[in-house]
């Protein structure tokens, strides 16, 4: 006998509501615990022979005792793994409007390719014989950064932005100590609204940093420059497009100052993507910029890094770029790998890292521009300026311009001037955009603008999405203005976590997990 | 453009809406002239298939390391890494993320980071660790410089049994600052006197185990005369695997620990991008260069993990930070995680005792080699051999008959009299067969 009766198809009775579950979880939201307290010692998820007995040869340093470690089979590690992805926003979620970040599409044809063999598979220090074609693509990545930025040198070896940044500065500070000055030149310019690695750098580095003021209109002025400059200034590291989004206008006359004086150019080139194919570098008088190919070239950010920061140099510069590198003469190339091989008139100042560098993400920046060529990049730029300058006009009537004067580049620079007496904070306002589906922009950044909200879409958003975009935090911004605070003062409400008490983690650190004291037996 | 979203009509709305003619209107602030006017002289784009192509012709001209029998280390080492690392760390929500500056959206990203905090501080045998450097090479000059800061001395001593490029990356950064770098010269046979470098002045001492040769080295004598002296000993490893066989530095009294973690979830990449991992006694945390990730409760009081100690880095004490260092090796990170959770204390000890075992049997067939001298009395997975022949010229005949026998001294310190001498690695993925064909095409070489 069949049951005739089926399954019920309608929706279900009763109100929405709030229901606690047995678990804690919440469907697809689930909770995981530690490795540590779930694993066991005695598990792994990986199968090896115990080899046949031999004589061991660790004499007294073999291990004695266990290492604390707990294992996970398959399984448990691959469900492990998934869910935490899961409590993870990342650009193929949604949009990523992390200003100074650009969070554009990463393309898995450029993860395919970093995967190939011959590229992933190979040893830094096999014989060179056996790696021409790991050169090749070195001198190719190169000659597409030369040819971009308009420069006639570009070190490869920095692992990341700062990196690179740490690099420029040696190569200047090699340079300067060349022309017997190492002594007297230590100090360098660094604009109020610089990237906190520029200070940073200037210091690990040796310099001691004197900061240039803010113009009420977002740049630096030449003038400013000028009034600062003399016998004991190094260099200046200046961003452009700058860290409020704006094309400095005056970068042309800033770099002359600099070079009469003496001193270097050095760009942060954070924002380079602003204006590949537009402007190079190179016309502007800069003598160093790093690229971090992990914004530019849209190898992937990866959860913070890894990066990569190769540093293009001007003809005054070169000379001191750190091993190793690949020299070309006669249209032969050969990899110099310590200071006495250097050819002549090449004196480089040390050694960033070793080996040669972030070859996975130099073969992915490779595919990105090979991909998108000198007719894609360029567009690539004036799409994100596009679109950026398209989210200021959406939003400018509601939310408030510290810079209206300037257009904005690839970044949309706002203040929280409009928030005034709402009794919401650009903090809050950027939680609620959480429970909205996006993840913020960048806020507090650059500290120039108070309550700073920097938003970069990148070319890769659609209109439809930046559309919606637009009316979500029109929205928001009327909701704000409306007295709607509950919306944002406790936001998010809609995240696998609500705000977490970072006071707390700072004042007891609490750094890795500690097997929990036993319990107690209670006294009778 | 696959990549670009927008269409013609689109650009042409969206610059009706903002208010310009044309997009140049835009780039309005780029100095007269300085406005390209033509595109680059560089290629046009190309479709998937042509990169492919492009691509895949260069990655074709090089020799894989799991093409042949190879030996290759001095620092980075070819290992088997689980088919499940490279599924994982490909999802959506690890590759494209950023830095987890909203711990709300990232905890994923930050509770893996704490779990990898605890491996790393657990197979050092340290009390902290953070959440990664670029490699262990960076990461040792910025132990160096932490070790200054502790000590508010600036004088390093680096053992010769120091990876090269390591103490040349130290000596680069070190030398910008004037701090001073005492080298020692390099030491095959791990006889240098390191303690005689140790007096008040020392701010710290790098030591490597396995060193460069492969030899394994007593720290704890080292550790406490650095101690008598107001100096703190940083240890130094470049194959995280010998932790699974060997005593770890933080059980010798290592104050700081800094170490390639490379072989642990990640491929050879031609040097990159790696892992480095970084550690230390917990009264130095302020210290520490990189991001911390620590553990707190949300609104509700329920656990969660966010970036911490963040006083100490650039984004916050700018050009008084202890570090530079910004993005760092997440991803990396996470590979090496997810192979050390699969692996767990009983695979690592297993796979660690089958590259021992590798390796003293090849050590036992080169002994038995003319012309062939095993200079180690210790190691873990590599070692040292003198050869009748320079060792360049006898690598490089080897690579013409397809095998990658080890590291010439030479490509490394030129011009030191070590001509003769190559590094050999054997690990996991050797086999005997491997084994085999290296000493008979050593035989016919030498």
């Amino acid at each position: 006998m069949l049951n005739r009766q089926g399954r019920p198809t309608q929706a279900g009775e009763g109100e929405s509501q709030h229901h606690e579950t047995f678990t804690g979880n919440r469907a697809l939201e689930q909770i995981e615990p530690l490795i540590f307290e779930i694993g066991h010692h005695e598990t792994t998820g990986v199968d090896i022979e115990k080899p046949a007995p031999f004589a061991s040869r660790l004499g007294k340093h073999a291990r004695q005792g266990e290492i604390g470690l707990p294992g996970l089979s398959e399984p448990e590690a691959m469900r492990h793994y998934v869910r935490l992805s899961q409590k993870n926003y990342g650009i193929d979620t949604g949009l990523f409007p992390l200003g100074s970040c650009t969070m554009k599409h990463n393309a898995r044809l450029n993860e395919k390719m970093a995967r190939l063999p011959g590229f992933a598979d190979v040893h830094p220090l096999q014989p060179v014989s056996t790696v021409p074609g790991a050169l090749e693509l070195m001198l190719e990545l190169a000659r597409y950064l030369m040819t971009l930025t308009g420069m006639p040198a570009v070190a490869l070896s920095p692992k990341a932005g700062a990196h690179g940044e740490a690099c420029g500065m040696m190569a200047i500070k090699a340079a300067i100590a060349a022309r017997g000055e190492g002594a007297t030149r230590n100090v360098v310019l660094v604009p109020e609204s610089a990237h906190g690695t520029n200070p940073a750098t200037a210091a690990l580095v040796g310099f001691s940093v004197k900061p240039v003021p803010a113009r009420p209109d977002g740049t630096v002025a030449v003038e400013d420059v000028r009034a600062l400059l003399g016998p004991e200034v190094a260099a200046i590291m200046l961003t452009n497009p700058n860290t409020c989004g704006i094309f400095e206008p005056q970068i042309v006359e800033i770099a002359a100052a600099m070079h009469a004086a003496g001193a270097y150019f050095y760009c942060d080139g954070a924002n380079f993507n602003a204006i590949v194919g537009k402007a190079r570098p190179g016309d502007l008088g800069v003598d160093a910029m790093h690229i971090n190919l992990h914004k530019t070239f849209s190898t992937p950010h990866g959860g913070g890094g890894p990066g990569a920061g190769p540093v293009v140099l001007s003809e005054r510069l070169a000379p001191f770029a750190p091993v190793p590198f690949i020299h070309v003469e006669k249209g032969k190339s050969r990899l110099v790998e310590h200071k006495a091989d250097a050819p002549a008139g090449n004196d480089p100042f040390g050694r960033m890292t070793a080996f040669h560098g972030q070859m996975g993400m130099y073969v992915r920046a490779l595919a990105y521009m090979l991909s998108h060529g000198a007719d894609g990049m360029k567009q690539a730029s004036e799409d994100a300026v596009l679109n950026a300058n398209y989210i200021r006009a959406g939003l400018a009537d509601l939310m408030s311009l510290p810079f209206p004067d300037h257009p904005s580049m690839h970044e949309a620079l706002f203040d929280d001037d409009w928030l005034k007496g709402t009794g919401v904070s650009t903090l809050d306002f950027a939680k609620a955009m959480i429970d909205e589906g996006y993840h913020p922009m960048t806020v507090y950044f650059p500290l120039v603008v108070h309550g700073a909200m920097l938003i970069e879409p990148t070319e890769s958003e659609s209109k439809a999405s930046l559309d919606l975009f637009i009316a979500t935090l029109r929205d928001l911004a009327m909701a704000a203005r409306g007295n709607d605070k509950s919306r944002f003062t406790s936001a998010p409400h809609h995240a696998p976590i609500r705000r977490l008490d970072e006071t707390r983690a700072a004042r007891q650190p609490v750094l890795k997990w500690e097997r929990p004291a036993p319990v107690q037996q209670a006294a009778e | 453009m696959r990549y670009l979203p927008l269409t013609e009509t689109d650009r042409e709305d969206m610059l009706a809406r903002i208010g310009v003619p044309d997009v140049d209107a835009l780039f309005s602030d780029v100095p007269r002239g300085k406005l390209l006017e033509q595109l680059l002289d560089l290629p046009r784009a190309k479709g998937e298939l042509e990169v492919e192509r492009i691509l895949g012709r260069m990655s074709a001209k090089n020799t894989a390391a799991g093409s042949v029998p190879f030996f290759v280390g001095a620092g980075a080492y070819k290992h088997h890494v689980p088919a499940t690392v490279d599924h994982l760390i490909q999802r959506s929500e690890f590759l494209t993320s950023y830095t987890p500056y909203q711990p709300e959206i990232a905890q994923g990203t930050l509770q893996y980071l704490f779990e990898f905090q605890t491996q790393v501080a657990a197979l050092t045998g340290m009390e902290v660790a953070n959440a990664s450097m670029y490699d262990g090479s960076t990461g040792t000059a910025e132990a160096v410089l932490m070790a200054h800061r502790v000590t508010r001395r600036r004088k390093a001593v680096l053992s010769g049994g120091l990876h090269p490029h390591y103490a040349q990356v130290v000596e680069t950064l070190s030398g910008m600052a004037d701090d001073e770098v005492v080298a020692l010269a390099p030491d095959v046979r791990a006889g240098e006197d390191i303690l005689g470098q140790i007096d008040d002045s020392v701010s710290c001492v790098v030591v490597q185990s396995p060193d460069v040769f492969g030899n394994l080295r007593d720290l704890k004598p080292i550790a406490e005369k650095a101690h008598a002296h107001g100096a703190l000993l940083i240890a130094v490893f470049t194959e995280v695997v010998s932790l699974g066989a060997v005593t770890p530095p933080g059980a010798q009294d290592a104050d700081i620990v800094v170490g390639e973690g490379q072989s642990i979830g990640n491929a050879l990449n031609f040097g990159g991008p790696y892992v480095g991992l970084f550690a230390a006694k917990a009264k130095y945390v302020r210290q520490m260069p990189g991001r911390l990730c620590g553990e707190t409760v949300d609104a509700d009081g329920r656990r969660g993990f966010v970036l911490t100690l963040s006083t100490r880095e650039q984004h916050i004490r700018r050009d008084k930070a202890t570090s530079n260092i910004c993005t760092n090796s997440g991803l990396c990170v996470l590979a090496f995680t997810i192979h050390m959770t699969l692996l767990g204390q009983a695979g690592l000890t297993r796979l660690a005792e089958v590259n021992h075992a590798n390796a003293v049997k090849l050590a036992d067939l080169l002994a038995g080699v003319n012309g062939v001298e095993v200079l180690n009395e210790s190691f873990f997975n590599e070692f040292t051999v003198k050869l009748a022949r320079p060792a360049a010229q006898v690598a490089e005949a080897l690579a013409e008959k397809g095998i990658l026998a080890g590291v010439p001294v030479s490509r490394l310190i030129p011009g030191a009299g070590l001509d003769d001498l190559l590094i050999v690695a054997n690990t996991e993925v050797n086999t005997d067969e491997d084994r085999a064909a290296l000493v008979a095409a050593l035989k016919e070489v030498l």
